[in-house]
């Protein structure tokens, strides 16, 4: 008879299928609400599609290529942005990934555990500043530096991605002030992914009479690589975001920049700047557009940044 | 010898990295407070702003809106954010809650201006309006990911024992999740919505074509509405010197308060969760 009775309440208790009313619901809601948040990005996709419709309609591909944009004319095109936002994140990272790298090395490798613990905390309040506030910093500190200091030194170096008058504001302007701010999503991140790496590895090249450098460089750093990568595709999906700070230093000019001194904007600069004077439907599908390349863009660096520094942490 | 050089070299050239680093963050705070600092006052803090041309004003519409937005924000999106994390807790690594994981994670990375455009398209355009709703389902959509991840996080925390047990007792399944482990969980779960709280109240971007802006007082939920980052920005690359001047002291107040929402935010965790979990 217990034979007959035991299986049941096993499998019963097996599939967790809640029993009450109460119980089913409260799943249901829970669900609703997770799903939710998939909901949220589905509805800010399709927004942006509808939005972007006419644009998409009639310039196609040729949206990509078109160096054009005049709003008076009816032109649109996307490369100058495109190009703009790659040139000030390249910047941004060349400039940011030495300093984020070693300062990530020092604060996990290096620092005793109570510097570590004092110098970390700045380096997150870098992270907690708003952007608003960067724009601000940069347009009156940063820009006029350049303009007296750093830009005419370059431009007697004499070379061709140094040339123009130095103004101050514009890509390369830009460029720096992303530099510092992806810094702390680097460090942190980097921070991570190397105290997450065994100590056996370290302490096995100690044993055979390594420096600090030698096993660092053999014992830590070709484990840790992939997720340093995933870090740096973390911050490059941010630094191609960023709006605010951006559309305060770099001069926005729609034109393809000749130089790092030039003027320019980006995807998300000229958004900011354009849509609340965009009157024409065609201009507000095409600042639309703009929008769906450059959520594309931070869509697909996320991911994968995600994925590379998830697996590196497992 | 050279070994040994070699391992100086690096070791300075980090030490180095992390002076760099820290420069831009002096830099700024130094300016924030000694720009900032002046131009705060009673009057600052609390009144309108003037037209150009006539010294003084103030941000207090700014203020007020951005409270107005967030408060509204808080209400769209708290129960979704924590409800999400909630289910992700619960659900653990069913292929559903991967895939909820995954999105909010991509969410989080979806820049803001993205997110602002999107509303844009969704309300102001159909409602021929720039409103605070519209700002706060923008900033709602910000807020989501912290608080679902936050809430997860907080919710891991808490010891199975102490849902078996509830369970046993014989209390059902909602009321184990939501009277014993969301309870134990709420200080870390207080921390996750202080940290939304602190992104979303700096956001600029979002609000630029949702809320707009105003140049008076407005508690009305659609009208367009003023808030603290947009006239920062509004003010910064004004070319009058006075709204210059008033922009870092905007700042200075903004940083002000993202600084207490993360110090409240640590201090949250700290004193709950600490506790329980030393138990």
């Amino acid at each position: 008879m217990t034979e007959a009775v035991l299986p049941v309440a096993a499998t019963r208790h097996r599939s967790l299928a809640p029993r009450r009313t109460g119980d089913r619901l409260w799943r249901l809601l829970l669900a609703l609400l997770g799903l939710g948040v998939v909901l949220a990005l589905f509805f800010v996709a399709r927004e942006l599609w509808e939005l972007s419709r006419p644009s998409l309609r009639r310039f196609g591909l040729s949206f990509l290529s078109s160096t054009d944009w005049d709003p008076t004319s009816d032109a649109f095109g996307a490369l100058p942005f495109a190009v703009g936002t790659l040139w000030t994140t390249a910047i941004a990272l060349l400039l940011a990934a030495p300093v984020g790298l070693g300062g990530a090395i020092f604060l996990a490798e290096m620092a005793p555990p109570r510097l570590r613990a004092v110098l970390r905390f700045p380096i997150e309040l870098l992270a907690a500043i708003p952007s608003v506030v960067y724009g601000l910093w940069g347009l009156f500190v940063v820009a006029p530096l350049l303009r007296a200091g750093l830009e005419p030194r370059l431009g007697a170096l004499g070379l061709s991605i140094f040339e123009g008058p130095p103004v101050g504001v514009g890509i390369l302007c830009a460029g720096l002030v992303l530099a510092v701010m992806v810094l702390p999503t680097l460090v942190s991140l980097s921070i991570d992914v190397l105290v997450a790496v065994p100590r056996s590895q370290r302490e096995g090249l100690y044993a055979l009479g390594a420096t600090r450098w030698e096993a660092i460089r053999l014992g830590v750093l070709p484990t840790a690589r992939p997720g340093l990568f995933g870090a740096g595709m973390l911050a490059l999906g941010r630094a191609l975001g960023e709006t605010m700070a951006v559309t305060m230093v770099i001069g926005n000019s729609p034109e393809l920049p000749r130089s790092l001194f030039a003027t320019g904007a980006t995807l998300s600069s000229v958004i900011a700047n354009e849509l609340t004077e965009a009157v024409s439907p065609l201009h507000q599908a095409a600042l639309a557009e703009l929008g769906l390349v450059l959520l594309g863009g931070t869509l697909a660096v996320s991911a994968v940044g995600r994925l590379l520094v998830r697996r590196t942490l497992a | 010898m050279r070994r040994r050089l070699a391992d100086r070299t690096f070791t300075l050239a980090c030490g180095l990295a992390v002076a760099v680093a820290l420069v831009p963050l002096a830099s700024l705070l130094w300016l924030l407070l000694a720009r900032g600092l002046p131009v705060l006052g009673w009057g600052f803090l609390t009144g309108l702003p003037k037209p150009v041309g006539e010294a003084g004003g103030g941000i207090g519409n700014g203020l007020l809106g951005s409270a107005l937005i967030l408060a509204l924000a808080s209400a769209l999106g708290l129960p979704v954010g924590i409800g999400a994390g909630l289910y992700l807790a619960e659900a653990g690594e069913r292929p559903l809650a991967k895939a909820v994981r995954f999105v909010a994670e991509v969410l989080g990375g979806v820049p803001s201006i993205v997110l602002g455009l999107a509303v844009y398209a969704l309300l102001v355009r159909p409602m021929h309006r720039f409103s605070a709703l519209a700002g706060a389902v923008a900033l709602a959509l910000v807020m989501l990911p912290t608080l679902a991840r936050a809430t997860e996080e907080a919710l891991r925390l808490v010891p199975r024992d102490l849902r078996e047990a509830s369970l046993a007792l014989g209390a059902s399944e909602w009321r184990s999740g939501l009277l014993v482990v969301a309870r134990t969980a709420a200080g870390g779960i207080a921390t996750g919505v202080c940290l939304a709280l602190a992104r979303a109240a700096g956001e600029t971007a979002p609000l630029l074509f949702t809320a707009l802006g105003n140049q008076f007082w407005n508690l009305r939920p659609d009208q367009p509405t003023a808030s603290l980052p947009v006239q920062i920005f509004t003010y910064a690359i004004s070319p009058y010197p006075d709204w210059q001047r008033q922009a870092w002291g905007a700042a200075l107040v903004l940083l002000l308060l993202v600084g207490l929402l993360n110090l409240i935010a640590r201090f949250a965790t700290r004193s709950r969760l600490g506790a329980g979990a030393a138990r």
